[in-house]
């Protein structure tokens, strides 16, 4: 089987600056003092994973865990420290609904720019169109600015395009905790479609049931550490048992 | 290799600079009655108002003034716009570039390509001026898209530059309207760079937009051909401030992501 994502020994650290220096004079002065010091904050440690075309990755965690450090080191977004990941196919990521949009321009607008962000070139946008519209229900809304619409439309276009661009790879992060219980299901149930079709999809939650209810498998981070990783079902017990145990103290 | 794939990216996204760049163009005069009006009009007012002062107040005896004015005007506008604008460029798109990977010299590129689009349209301001001034045509003012060529790569350079100096120490995004302010005063624009002391003169040397200007108005205003030093001169900023942006962008880009 083919590989769509390999993670292998990745380790991000971050310098936190105890006051952040961004001023070239206390830069200058620091320096000249030597008091640049940072404190050292492991986000992730040895971190690898590999997830097959066509399966779905969950990663659970508490809040904090490393989780959506590990998603932007997948998305390219941050280098990490050590390590080295591997990415095969097309990534679309769903990490906050409508980032990347130009409050500005018009809706009609904003599915070209959005696209193009994504990779996607404007006559395959234009094929795309009208169905992208379509389901995120902004029929009568095209020609407004995005910046007259509720948060609510903004989330159904941002997902809308992310979904519609049929991406190899889908990257989500917590997105189904947003919008009404009707846009929820919609998203849940175009996920499942997607799914069915091939697409690889990781996502990221703090909820074991929805990893159990639509990842193949699951990794368990704690405190930037793989805590565990196999079978989504046994991972999301396990996670849900420690739940309880820590619940009951 | 290593450029092979660089240049691969680079063609995959193209459509994205576009848009970036139709995007700002759109932006910019959206909700304003006149829209691009405003990109020919702009340098027009500036012009009328410069060369008022500059020929009544302020005497000289340039032939042809407004001219003379409006070339290195168009010239340092696209320059200063075009860096100010590239500068906030990598700031300004956080929330993209902390969500999706893109090529992040793609924004400070699409900055400067709008700004680059806005001159040509000011260039109409140019022309008006030139049929009141009547000034002849000449066969000299087709160089002037080579120019465009030198200055683009040097305002690219400075631009690159400027917007990963601009993650790391906010302050410059302060201290460059004043730097450009004072850049303006030393840049021979609404003055004959005769009228520099000697010295001056030597130092004027030493600013890459005296050498712009100049090329600009060789074709134009003294409609003489530009001499292989001044070709010289241009190419050789262009490409060390080229050099410096790219080595400076692409040696810390991979920190913007932490800083921003």
């Amino acid at each position: 089987m083919q590989k769509a994502v390999i993670v292998s020994n990745v380790s991000m650290r971050f310098r936190m600056n105890r006051e952040r220096v961004d001023s070239l004079k206390e830069y200058a002065i620091r320096r000249l003092k030597k008091q640049l010091t940072y404190d050292e904050f492991w986000a992730l440690r040895d971190v690898s994973v590999t997830v097959e075309k066509g399966e779905n990755l969950g990663i659970i965690g508490l809040n904090g865990s490393g989780k959506s450090t590990l998603l932007k080191i997948i998305a390219g977004v941050f280098r990490p420290t050590s390590g080295k990941v591997e990415v095969h196919g097309d990534m679309a990521p769903l990490i906050e609904l409508g980032a990347g949009f130009d409050s500005n321009l018009t809706a009609r607008e904003n599915v070209f720019l959005n696209g193009a962000v994504l990779g996607c070139s404007r006559a395959f946008m234009s094929t795309r169109f009208d169905e992208i519209i379509d389901f995120a229900e902004l029929g009568e809304f095209v020609d407004v600015p995005v910046q007259n619409f509720s948060s609510g439309m903004v989330a159904r276009l941002g997902f809308s395009i992310a979904t519609l661009v049929r991406p190899e790879i889908l990257i989500v992060d917590e997105i189904l905790s947003v919008g009404d219980f009707k846009f929820r299901q919609k998203c849940q149930k175009r996920m499942r479609e997607m799914m069915s079709e091939g697409t690889t999809v990781l996502y990221v939650g703090h909820s074991a049931n929805i990893v159990k209810d639509i990842c193949d498998k699951a990794l368990w981070l704690e405190k930037g550490e793989a805590r565990m990783y196999g079978d989504a079902e046994e991972v999301c017990s396990a996670y849900e048992a420690t739940g309880n145990v820590e619940a009951e103290q | 290799m290593k450029l092979r794939i660089h240049l691969l990216t680079f063609f995959r996204y193209r459509e994205l600079l576009a848009e970036l760049v139709k995007r700002d163009i759109k932006v910019r005069y959206r909700r304003s009655v006149l829209g691009m009006i405003w990109s020919v009009l702009n340098p027009l007012l500036t012009m009328l108002v410069m060369s008022f002062v500059f020929s009544n107040i302020f005497r000289n005896n340039l032939p042809n003034f407004p001219v003379y004015l409006l070339t290195g005007q168009l010239v340092f506008s696209f320059f200063s716009e075009g860096t100010n604008r590239c500068m906030s460029s990598i700031i300004e798109n956080r929330s993209l570039l902390l969500k999706v990977y893109i090529p992040k010299y793609i924004f400070p590129m699409s900055r400067v390509s709008a700004s680059l689009v806005n001159m040509l349209f000011s260039l109409i301001a140019l022309v008006i001026v030139m049929i009141f001034t009547g000034t002849p045509l000449s066969w000299t003012m087709l160089l002037v898209p080579l120019l465009f060529v030198y200055l683009f790569t040097f305002v690219l350079g400075m631009g690159l530059l400027l917007s990963c100096l601009a993650v790391f120490f906010r302050d410059v995004l302060h201290l460059y309207g004043v730097v450009l302010t004072a850049w303006m005063y030393v840049t021979p624009i609404f003055y004959p760079v005769e009228i520099l002391p000697e010295i001056g003169q030597v130092l004027v040397r030493f600013n890459p937009m005296f050498h712009y200007v100049r090329f600009m108005r060789h074709c134009i205003w003294a409609q003489e051909w530009p001499v292989f030093n001044m070709h010289a001169f241009c190419i050789g900023f262009s490409l060390i401030a080229l050099s410096a942006g790219l080595y400076a962008f692409f040696k810390n880009q991979h920190k913007f992501a932490l800083n921003l």
